[in-house]
C-alpha cells in the first residue's frame, strides 16, 4: 500500500473519528465561554461605553473577516460591503420591529440574553444574513465575470441603489395599531426613510455579538483551510491559471461574494440591534464601505488574524483621537497614507500572525 | 416643450460638468490605471477655493456687480490652486506607491480624498459652515427659445467646459507632450526607453487633471451658489457620478467621459423631471450598471483579450 501523502503529517485528523469530532467542536465551545465571559464579567466591570466599544468591535470584525473571504482570498475587489449590511439590517431590524409590533403590541425587548425576544433576534440575524446573501448572489452572478476595477464600480453602484431606495421609503408606525393596519408588503416600504429607523429592540449584546465572531471567525479559517477556499486563493494568485486547472472561476467567486454577503448582512442585523442605533441610510454609505476595505487592506489580503487585528485597532483609534476634535480624521487619513506606502502587504501580509517569526513554530515538512 | 427644453439645457450644463471631472479621472485611469478617488475632492476643493479667492478680493453678495475680470482672475486661481495640490498629491501620495499593488494606491487615494475633505474644514482653511458663492457673473438673459431663458451663466458653464476639452483634445492628440502622455498611458517601461520621463508626464497629468476639476468646482459655484460644507456627502457624491460618467464613456478615452458626462447629465435631469426627483442619485447608478452588464468597457471603450 502506498502511503498517503497525508499519512505523516502531524495534526491530520481522519473524518469520523472521536478526535476529529472533538476538534470540530472544541473552537465552538471556546468562542461560546468567551463570548459568556465577556456578557457576564468583563461587560459589567468596564461598564457601558467600554461594552459598547467591544459591540462595535465585534461588529467590525464580522465586517472585516467576510470582506477578507472576497478581497482577501478571492482577489476580488468589492467597495460595497456597507451595501449588504445595510440591506441585512433593514430586514432583520423590520423582522423584530413588527413582529414586536403584532405579537407584544410594542417594540421593547421581551425577556432576557437566552429569553424569547433573543430568539427572535437571532432568526432575525440569520434571516437578515439570509436576505444579503440573496442580494449578494442577485449582485455578483451578473457582474463578478467581469475582471477587477469593474466589479468594484458595480459593488459600489449597488452600495448607493440600495441606500437611495431605503431613503425612500416611508415612516416607520409607532404605535401597534398603525402597525396592524400594514400589510406585510407595506412594513416592508416603511423603513423610516432618510431620517432613519428608530425603535427597534436593543437585543444586541456582547455574548451575541461574540457568539456571531466566533462562527465568523471559523468559517473563515475553515474556508481557508479547504479545497473549497483553496480554489479561492488560486482564482487569488492567478485567475488564468486557476482556470485553466478546473477551477470554475465565475462560480467561486460567486460563492465567495454570497458568503461574504451572509455575514456582512448579519453584522448589519447586529448592528441594527444595538443601543443608540437609529438605522440610517446614510450612515452605510460608501464611507462605511471604504473602512471596512481599509479594515481588511491594512491587516494584510486573506490574513484573517490580520484583517481581525485591523479592525480592532481601525475601532479604538478614532475613539482614542476622539480628543483631538478637529484634527482626528486628519491624523487618520494621514496615518492611512503612511502605512500603506510604508509598509504596502498590510500588517501581516497574507499569512497569519501565527506564521510569523515570534509564533512561528518549526513545522515538518 | 418649454418643460422638456429647460430640462435639457439643465442636463446639458450639469453634463459639461461632470465631463470636466470625467476627464481627469480618465487621464489617471488611463495612465496609472487606478481610480483617483481623490479627483472628487479636488474638485470640492475648486469650488470652495473660488468662494475663498472671491471672498479675499473683496466680492460678497451684498456688495453690487463686481467688474468683469472678477470672474478670470477667480476662475483662474482656482485652477492655480488646485494644480498645484494636484501636482503635491501625485509627488507624494501616489508616487512612492508606483510599484505597489493597485489597491494599495486605492486606499492612498481614500486617505487623501478623506484627508482633503476634513483638512478643508478646519476653521483657518474653509470652515464648517455653508456658504453661498457671490455672482461674479451677470445674470442677465442672453435669448430666449420657446419660452425657455438662457442665461449668461449656463453659456458660460457649456462654453467654458467644451473649450476646455477642446483644449484638451489638442493637447493629447496634437503636441509632442500629448503625444508622450498616449505612449505613457501604453506602456511605462517602453515610453521610459524611448527618453521619456515618465514621471514628469505623469505629474504633468495630474496638474491638468487637476485644473479642469478646480474649472468644474468654479462653474459649479456660478451655476449652484450654494456650496455645502468641505465634508459633506453631495462632494463625494458629485465626484462618484463624474466618475460613473468616465465608465460609462469607456475609461481611459477621453471622448467617452465627455460623452459620458453629457449622458449622466441628461438621465439625471430627465428622470428627476419626469420619473421621480427624489430618485436622481439612482438613475445613474442604475444606468452604470446596465451599461456594465452589456458593454462593460464603456460605450467607447476599447476590449482588450487577456493573455497568459
Amino acid at each position: 500500500m502506498t502511503a498517503s501523502p497525508w499519512a505523516g503529517k502531524a495534526g491530520a485528523l481522519r473524518p469520523g473519528t472521536a478526535a476529529a469530532a472533538t476538534a470540530g467542536v472544541t473552537p465552538f465551545a471556546v468562542g461560546l465561554l468567551l463570548a459568556a465571559a465577556l456578557q457576564y464579567a468583563v461587560g459589567p466591570a468596564v461598564g457601558p461605553f467600554f461594552s459598547d466599544l467591544l459591540i462595535k468591535i465585534g461588529i467590525n470584525v464580522i465586517l472585516a473577516v467576510s470582506l477578507n473571504v472576497v478581497n482577501g482570498y478571492t482577489g476580488q475587489f468589492s467597495i460595497g460591503h456597507a451595501g449588504f449590511m445595510a440591506v441585512g439590517g433593514y430586514a432583520a431590524g423590520a423582522l423584530t420591529y413588527y413582529t414586536s409590533m403584532l405579537a407584544w403590541g410594542g417594540p421593547q425587548v421581551q425577556g432576557g440574553v437566552f429569553g424569547v425576544g433573543s430568539a427572535l433576534f437571532v432568526g432575525a440575524c440569520l434571516v437578515g444574513g439570509l436576505v444579503a446573501a440573496a442580494a449578494g448572489w442577485a449582485v455578483g452572478l451578473p457582474s463578478l465575470r467581469l475582471r477587477g476595477d469593474y466589479l468594484a464600480i458595480v459593488t459600489l453602484g449597488f452600495g448607493e441603489i440600495v441606500r437611495v431606495l431605503l431613503q425612500q421609503t416611508q415612516d416607520v408606525p409607532f404605535t401597534a395599531d398603525e402597525a396592524r393596519a400594514l400589510s406585510p408588503v407595506e412594513m416592508a416600504t416603511h423603513l423610516g426613510g432618510s431620517l432613519g429607523f428608530s425603535g427597534i429592540p436593543f437585543y444586541t449584546n456582547l455574548f451575541w455579538v461574540w457568539c456571531f465572531v466566533t462562527l465568523t471567525l471559523l468559517v473563515a479559517y475553515r474556508l481557508k483551510e479547504s479545497t473549497f477556499g483553496r480554489a479561492f486563493l488560486s482564482i487569488r494568485e492567478n485567475e488564468i491559471a486557476a482556470e485553466a486547472m478546473g477551477v470554475d472561476t465565475t462560480r467561486y467567486k460567486v460563492r465567495a461574494f454570497v458568503i461574504a454577503a451572509f455575514f456582512a448582512g448579519v453584522a448589519g442585523a447586529l448592528f441594527a440591534h444595538k443601543i443608540g442605533t437609529t438605522l440610517n441610510p446614510r450612515e452605510l454609505g460608501f464611507m462605511k464601505s471604504f473602512d471596512i476595505v481599509i479594515m481588511v487592506v491594512l491587516g494584510g489580503m486573506g490574513s484573517i488574524s490580520g484583517a481581525t487585528i485591523a479592525a480592532v485597532l481601525l475601532t479604538v483609534l478614532p475613539e482614542a483621537l476622539r480628543g483631538a476634535a478637529d484634527y482626528r480624521m486628519i491624523v487618520y487619513a494621514l496615518m492611512l497614507v503612511l502605512v500603506m506606502i510604508v509598509r504596502p502587504q498590510g500588517l501581516f501580509g497574507i499569512r497569519e500572525i501565527w506564521e510569523l517569526p515570534p509564533f512561528a513554530r518549526r513545522r515538518g515538512r | 416643450m418649454t418643460d422638456l427644453l429647460q430640462t435639457l439645457l439643465n442636463g446639458l450644463a450639469v453634463g459639461s460638468l461632470y465631463a470636466l471631472i470625467a476627464l481627469g479621472y480618465t487621464m489617471v485611469y488611463g495612465i496609472l490605471q487606478f481610480i483617483n478617488f481623490a479627483h472628487g475632492d479636488v474638485f470640492m476643493i475648486g469650488a470652495w477655493s473660488a468662494y475663498a479667492v472671491a471672498a479675499a478680493l473683496g466680492f460678497t453678495l451684498a456688495g453690487g456687480d463686481p467688474p468683469g475680470w472678477a470672474a478670470v482672475a477667480v476662475l483662474l486661481s482656482s485652477m492655480g490652486i488646485c494644480a498645484v495640490l494636484g501636482f503635491f498629491i501625485e509627488r507624494f501620495a501616489y508616487r512612492p506607491l508606483r510599484s505597489a499593488p493597485r489597491l494599495n494606491v486605492l486606499i492612498t487615494a481614500i486617505g487623501v480624498s478623506l484627508l482633503l475633505q476634513n483638512t478643508g474644514q478646519l476653521r483657518p482653511v474653509f470652515g464648517t459652515q455653508p456658504q453661498s458663492m457671490p455672482a461674479l457673473l451677470p445674470d442677465t438673459t442672453l435669448f430666449q427659445v420657446a419660452g425657455v431663458r438662457v442665461g449668461l451663466v449656463d453659456v458660460t458653464v457649456v462654453l467654458l467646459a467644451v473649450a476646455m476639452m477642446v483644449g484638451l483634445q489638442w493637447l493629447v492628440f496634437r503636441t509632442r507632450f500629448g503625444s508622450a502622455m498616449r505612449a505613457v498611458s501604453h506602456d511605462h517601461r517602453i515610453a521610459a526607453l524611448m527618453g521619456i520621463r515618465v514621471d514628469t508626464v505623469i505629474s504633468f497629468t495630474f496638474v491638468v487633471g487637476s485644473a479642469l476639476a478646480a474649472a468644474a468646482g468654479f462653474l459649479f459655484a456660478m451655476k449652484y451658489s450654494g456650496l455645502k460644507q468641505p465634508a459633506d456627502a453631495t462632494w463625494v457624491l458629485l465626484g462618484l457620478k463624474a466618475f460613473v460618467a468616465a465608465v460609462v464613456g469607456g475609461i481611459g478615452n477621453l471622448q467617452g467621459a465627455m460623452l459620458g458626462g453629457l449622458l449622466i447629465g441628461m438621465v439625471e435631469m430627465l428622470g428627476a423631471a419626469y420619473l421621480s426627483p427624489h430618485l436622481r442619485d439612482l438613475y445613474v447608478f442604475v444606468l452604470l450598471i446596465g451599461v456594465l452588464l452589456f458593454r462593460p468597457t464603456g460605450i467607447m471603450g476599447s476590449t482588450s483579450v487577456e493573455k497568459v
